[in-house]
């Protein structure tokens, strides 16, 4: 990676609070300094509930930070930056919509007409293996099936940037691993920078250029490693060879100390 | 490193259906359940027959049929309205003149009470304000103002399509006030970033999203829209089926109060069907909500 190329997306100094609910206030992550080249995949570690997800929405514009600034391509970010796009952990796509036309709204919301937004759509819908389910409602497709369809509507947008909050952690590790793979395919001819949020440790190395890890709440930026595995990589291969696992031990020592910490605090007891 | 045991697999082909076999089979289960409905038609039958015939015979030699009427009077006074009209006109004008009241106020209500209940629900800042003056409004017996409005409307048809509105108003406009309040907001979010402005928002997110409340307060509505529209007619009217069972119950008619009763109930009964089409087709996106046990074979 160029050291010299200006960092598409940057957080410096960030912090976020929110009101907690019976008073007081809970700070979700503090000082967080990060920034992403552009189609740089960069995974985000955590213990869960640490905040990971908060950075997401400061970058995308749905959350302002506390303190500190958030900068997408050089500006401040005030409103939601355009060439964004963000998948979320739960399903966000129109139940009453059917997978067409769930895929078409992206473009019909800049403007594009409704057979402008279609073929595009359809175009997208080829894509990620659901030719056959265009005329589905969500309620009727398996929950992979769902997640390849807010895949498709993120991307038919063709978004510079990618947020996906945990997309998989809700599916079996089976499709998991599937939707892993189909997410590199899709990913490696765009260009587009990915800050992936995850809290499995594997799937991160597995997909990502370099692994940011972040203490238990309140959060900050702990270590940064990076992963030099080759590319095209299979997501179910590449969990075997002796290279994944060194950077897996090593990024796993760090994390440790984070997730017993969360578990301590969470009032859980400790699993050692 | 030990070596895995392996268990050979069953031979022959087990217990696989022949084509004739599993036709069998599909037609029994068949047969089993259409001999189940013919048991509810048989016992709905039966107590139709009871409940008619008890009525029948014991107005015919124990109560006094001039209060309590009896069948074979009920379908008399049933016949006369329909062949030769009742004292007000035809039945069919009545009928229409109590339908056109209670869609027109329904269509007004149902308008109102969508465009301010999602107004509202999305706008806190506009729910807080307004809310004590709906809730006062709401407590008002809405029966009562069917007086207020003869006053003020006069005894034609606007003094019911009024009474009407107020009713089927605030059935429609808390639901709709819910639905568009508890639009998920992750679909919001997403909405907002593939690009949505607010006002696609309102119209493609919380509208949909809120249609299941909507119509799942029509039936009711409609309901209140008829029984508003005979109110109405009660406090004062020139025609309407509201009108002729006040007045069968001035001249002391009761198989008129029934055959008017009859008459209210199967068009209510008509509206519910075509609001449950309506209702089908719109909301055809909705995984079923009725977990139907499946029985074995």
């Amino acid at each position: 990676m160029p050291a010299n190329k200006a960092p598409l997306i940057e957080l410096r100094a960030a912090t976020k609070r929110f009101p907690k609910n019976g008073g007081g206030i809970h700070t979700a992550i503090r000082d967080v300094n990060l920034s992403v080249a552009p189609g740089e995949f960069v995974a985000v570690v955590g213990p869960t509930g640490c905040g990971k997800s908060t950075t997401l929405s400061l970058i995308s514009g749905l959350q302002p930070a506390s303190e500190g600034e958030t900068y997408v391509r050089g500006e401040l970010v005030s409103g939601i930056p355009a060439g964004v796009g963000y998948m979320f952990q739960a399903d966000a796509t129109l139940p009453w919509q059917t997978v067409l036309d769930n895929v078409a709204s992206g473009p019909r919301y800049r403007g594009a007409s409704k057979s402008e937004a279609r073929a595009q759509a359809r175009d997208w819908v080829h894509r990620v293996g659901l030719g056959r389910f265009e005329k589905y409602y969500p309620h009727q497709l398996s929950g992979g099936m769902r997640k390849r369809v807010a895949l498709a509507q993120t991307l038919v947008n063709e978004p510079e940037i990618m947020l996906m909050d945990e997309p998989f952690s809700a599916l079996d590790v089976q499709t998991r691993q599937l939707m892993q793979q189909e997410l590199l395919r899709l990913w490696s001819g765009s260009h587009a920078a990915v800050v992936f949020v995850t809290h499995d440790l594997e799937e991160a190395i597995a997909l990502a250029d370099r692994v940011v890890i972040m203490t238990a709440s309140p959060a900050t930026i702990k270590a940064e490693f990076r992963v030099d595995l080759p590319r095209p990589r299979d997501v179910e291969e590449i969990r075997l060879t002796p290279e994944f696992l060194a950077i897996y031990r090593q990024v796993w020592d760090s994390l440790r100390d984070e997730v017993e910490q969360a578990r301590a605090t969470a009032g859980q007891p400790d699993a050692k | 490193m030990t070596s895995p045991t392996i268990i050979a697999p069953p031979t022959g082909r087990g217990h696989e259906l022949s084509a004739e076999n599993e036709a069998t089979l599909l037609a029994a289960a068949r047969k089993t359940s259409r001999f189940a409905l013919y048991k509810v038609w048989a016992l709905r039958a039966v107590i139709v027959a009871v409940w008619l015939g008890s009525w029948e015979l014991t107005a015919t030699y124990v109560i006094d049929p001039f209060f309590y009427s009896k069948p074979s009077l009920i379908w008399d006074r049933l016949i006369q309205w329909f062949a030769s009209g009742t004292q007000f006109g035809s039945v069919w004008e009545n009928i229409g003149y109590t339908v056109l009241e209670a869609t027109a106020g329904f269509a007004i209500g149902t308008v109102a009470g969508i465009v301010l209940g999602v107004l509202l629900g999305r706008s806190r800042y506009m729910a807080d304000v307004f809310s004590p003056f709906i809730k006062a409004a709401n407590a008002v017996p809405r029966i009562v103002l069917a007086a207020l409005f003869i006053i003020w409307f006069g005894f034609g048809i606007s003094s019911k399509i009024a009474t009407v509105v107020v009713l089927v108003f605030f059935a429609v406009f808390f639901n709709a006030f819910t639905g568009a309040r508890e639009v998920d907001g992750n679909v919001v979010n997403n909405a907002r970033i593939l690009g949505a402005s607010k006002r696609k928002i309102l119209t493609s997110i919380v509208l949909p999203s809120a249609t299941t409340w909507i119509l799942s307060s029509l039936h009711t509505a409609f309901g209140f829209a008829l029984i508003g529209a005979i109110v109405g007619e009660y406090a004062g009217a020139k025609h309407g089926m509201g009108m002729l069972i006040a007045n069968a119950q001035g001249t002391f008619d009761s198989a008129g109060i029934y055959a008017g009763m009859i008459i209210v109930t199967v068009v209510a009964l008509l509206a519910e069907s075509l609001i449950t089409t309506a209702e089908n087709k719109l909301l055809k996106w909705r995984p079923s909500q009725v977990q139907n046990q499946i029985k074995g074979i």
